[in-house]
C-alpha cells in the first residue's frame, strides 16, 4: 500500500503530533518501508492461526477486589499546571 | 401514506458494584470530594501498570449467564484511543474483538402481558472515563477523575425492538436483571446505568434497514420512549419532505424534549483499536464459570413463569411483581406471611403501590412492612375483620399508629361482628328508624330491590361503625325485608 503526505499528516493528527510538510514527506518513505515489510508479512499463509493477543504466554492475573489506594489527591496536584477546589483545570472543551 | 416501521437496538452502560477499580485499588463510592479517589493508575501516570479487578469478571461472567450466553474462554482487552481531558491516558481500555461475554438474548414483557426475546449481540467489560464540569473556571474546563476506571459493562443488543414500548421495557429487563444479579445497583439518576440509542425507520415489509441516527445520553427509562418518538417523527418527516437521514450522533435534550446533531469531528470514529499490551489475555476455566453459575439467584423471567404458573396469578400481575428484585421479594414476603398469594398479589398492587406512588417512594421505603401486610391480610381471609376495615388498618399501619394489624384492631374496635344475633338488633333498629324506604322497599318490584337495598347496607354499616360483615347484613337485611 502506497502512501500519501496526507496519510502521514491524518495519522499525526490523530496522534496529536504537530508535523511540517517536510517531516511528513520524509515519513511517507520511513513509513513505507515499515509497511512493505508488512506486506511481506502478509504472504505468509496463516489460515487456521488464531490471532495473538500477547506475545508472552501466560494469562491474566486477578486480584480482590478490595480498596488499597488511599487519597493522595494533594501530592498529585502538586505537578498539575492548574487546579481549583480538587478540580484538574484544563483548556475549555465543549463538543 | 406510507407505513412506517420503526427498528431500534440499544446499547446499555451498567456500573459494576466492585468496590474498587477495575484495574486499580482505588475506591469507587459515589459522591466523594473531586479527585480524592483517582490514583495514579486512573491518572494514566508513567511506569503505572493495571491489574484487573476479579469482581468486575465475576460480575460480567454472571450477566452472561443470566441471559444465557456464551462465555468464551478467552477475552482480550483492546485500546480505544482518543483524547479528551477526562480520558487522561488517551485511550480507554475496553473489549473490541473479543468481549467477556457472548451472544445472548432477554426476555422483555409488554403491556398486555405478552413477551418477545430480543438478542443480545455480546457484552464487554470497559473503563468509565472522568467527568468534565464546564461551568466557569476562568474559561477553563474542570476534571473530575474519580469515576474514571469505574468498571462497565456495556450491554449491546441486536436491533430487533420495533416500538419506543419495547425498547423501554428491554432497558427495564437489563435493569431487573442486573439488579436481581446484585452487580450493579442500577441507579439511573446517579448515572449506574447509561443508554445509548439506535434508531432507524424503514418501509414496513421492507427488509433492508434504514439509515440509523445514534442518540446519546438517554438516561431514563422515560426519556428512552421521548427520545426514540421524537426521533421516529424527525426520520419519517425528513424522508417525506424528501430528504435522507444522514448517519450521525445526536444528542437527547430532555428539557426540549428533541434530539440535537452532535458536531462531531471526521475522525471522530477513528478509534485505532489494538489489543492493550500492558494486559494478558482473560482465561476462564470451566470450574470458574461453572462455580459463578451454582450462584446465580432465580430471576426476573424465571420468577414471572413460577408467579404464573405455581402461584396461578395473571400474567399481568407476575410481571409487575417480578419486576424488580425488592418487589418481588417483598410480595413474597406477604404471600408466605398470609399464606395466600392472589390477595397478596392484589394488596401489594392495589392498596400497597397506590400508597407509595403517592408519596413517591420506593418499595424498599414502605412504611409497611411485608410481615405487616400479610398479618392483616390474615385478618381478612379469617374473617377478624372485613375488607372496609382492612383499608383502615392498612392506613393505621402506614401512618405509624401501630406495630401489628392486631394491635390497631384491638385500639381501634375494629374487629368485624358476625354474630347475627347483634347484626340482627341493628337490622330491626335500621328498620324501625327507615319506615318510610321500608314502605318503598315493600312496594317495588322484587327487580328493582337489589338496587334498593343498598340504602338499608349502608346504614347498619354506620350503625356498626363499619365493623359488621357485610355479606351477613345483606343476606340479613334481605331475608327481614322480604318476609312481611
Amino acid at each position: 500500500m502506497a502512501l500519501e503526505p496526507s496519510d502521514v499528516q491524518r495519522a499525526a493528527h490523530l496522534a496529536r503530533l504537530a508535523m511540517n510538510d517536510a517531516d511528513a514527506t520524509g515519513y511517507v518513505d520511513d513509513l513505507g518501508r515499515i509497511l512493505a515489510m508488512v506486506d511481506q508479512l502478509q504472504e505468509v499463509d496463516t489460515d487456521g492461526v488464531a490471532p495473538l493477543a500477547h506475545p508472552l504466554d501466560t494469562t491474566q492475573r486477578l486480584r480482590a477486589d478490595e480498596v488499597t489506594e488511599r487519597d493522595q489527591r494533594d501530592h498529585f496536584q502538586r505537578v498539575a499546571p492548574a487546579v481549583e477546589n480538587g478540580l484538574y483545570l484544563v483548556p475549555r472543551v465543549v463538543e | 401514506m406510507m407505513q412506517w416501521e420503526t427498528v431500534i437496538g440499544l446499547e446499555v452502560h451498567v456500573q459494576l458494584a466492585t468496590k474498587s477499580k477495575i484495574f486499580s485499588g482505588a475506591s469507587t463510592a459515589f459522591g466523594a470530594e473531586p479527585n480524592s479517589q483517582a490514583c495514579a493508575v486512573d491518572l494514566g501516570l508513567p511506569g503505572v501498570l493495571p491489574v484487573l479487578n476479579e469482581a468486575a469478571v465475576a460480575m460480567a461472567v454472571k450477566f452472561g449467564l443470566g441471559i444465557n450466553a456464551e462465555i468464551p474462554e478467552v477475552s482480550v482487552f483492546d485500546r480505544k484511543n482518543y483524547f479528551y481531558p477526562d480520558l487522561p491516558k488517551g485511550y480507554q481500555t475496553s473489549q473490541m474483538y473479543h468481549p467477556i461475554v457472548g451472544a445472548g438474548e432477554v426476555e422483555i414483557s409488554l403491556d398486555d402481558g405478552a413477551t418477545k426475546r430480543i438478542r443480545v449481540h455480546h457484552a464487554h467489560l470497559e473503563e468509565d472515563a472522568g467527568k468534565s464540569l464546564h461551568e466557569d473556571y476562568h474559561g477553563m474546563t474542570g476534571i473530575d477523575l474519580n469515576r474514571a476506571g469505574t468498571p462497565l459493562l456495556e450491554i449491546v443488543s441486536e436491533p430487533d425492538m420495533r416500538s419506543a414500548k419495547e425498547a423501554a421495557a428491554y432497558l427495564k429487563a437489563i435493569h431487573a436483571i442486573v439488579t436481581y444479579l446484585g452487580i450493579s445497583d442500577g441507579n439511573m439518576a446517579e448515572g449506574s446505568m447509561r443508554c445509548d440509542v439506535n434508531v432507524s425507520v424503514r418501509p414496513k415489509g421492507q427488509e433492508a434497514f434504514g439509515t440509523r441516527a445514534e442518540v446519546k445520553n438517554v438516561n431514563s427509562f422515560r426519556f428512552v420512549e421521548r427520545a426514540i418518538a421524537y426521533e421516529v417523527e424527525r426520520q419519517i418527516e425528513l424522508i417525506e419532505d424528501g430528504g435522507t437521514v444522514v448517519q450521525e450522533t445526536r444528542l437527547f435534550d430532555p428539557e426540549a424534549d428533541e434530539t440535537r446533531s452532535m458536531r462531531t469531528k471526521e475522525e471522530a470514529n477513528d478509534y485505532r483499536y489494538f489489543p492493550c499490551p500492558d494486559l494478558l489475555p482473560v482465561v476462564l476455566d470451566r470450574a470458574y464459570v461453572d462455580h459463578l453459575r451454582s450462584t446465580l439467584p432465580e430471576l426476573p423471567a424465571e420468577k414471572r413463569a413460577r408467579f404464573e404458573g405455581e402461584l396461578g396469578l395473571s400474567a399481568y400481575d407476575a410481571s409487575v411483581l417480578a419486576s424488580s428484585r425488592a418487589m418481588a421479594e417483598y410480595f413474597e414476603a406477604v404471600k408466605d406471611a398470609c399464606g395466600d398469594a392472589k390477595q397478596a398479589a392484589n394488596w401489594v398492587q392495589g392498596e400497597l403501590s397506590g400508597a407509595l406512588n403517592r408519596e413517591s417512594l420506593s418499595i424498599e421505603q414502605s412504611p409497611v412492612s411485608a410481615k405487616q401486610l400479610g398479618e392483616l391480610i390474615t385478618r381478612v381471609l379469617d374473617d377478624t375483620i372485613n375488607g372496609k376495615a382492612a383499608k383502615q388498618v392498612f392506613q393505621a399501619l402506614w401512618n405509624g399508629e401501630g406495630d401489628s394489624a392486631d394491635a390497631i384492631i384491638d385500639a381501634k374496635g375494629l374487629k368485624q361482628v358476625t354474630d347475627s344475633g347483634a347484626i340482627e338488633a341493628m337490622i330491626d333498629q335500621v328498620i324501625a328508624d327507615s319506615p318510610v324506604q321500608v314502605a318503598q322497599y315493600r312496594d317495588a318490584e322484587p327487580d328493582k330491590r337489589g338496587k334498593m337495598i343498598g340504602y338499608f347496607v349502608g346504614q347498619v354499616m354506620k350503625a356498626s361503625r363499619g365493623t359488621a360483615n357485610p355479606q351477613q347484613v345483606n343476606a340479613l337485611l334481605k331475608e327481614k325485608l322480604d318476609q312481611a
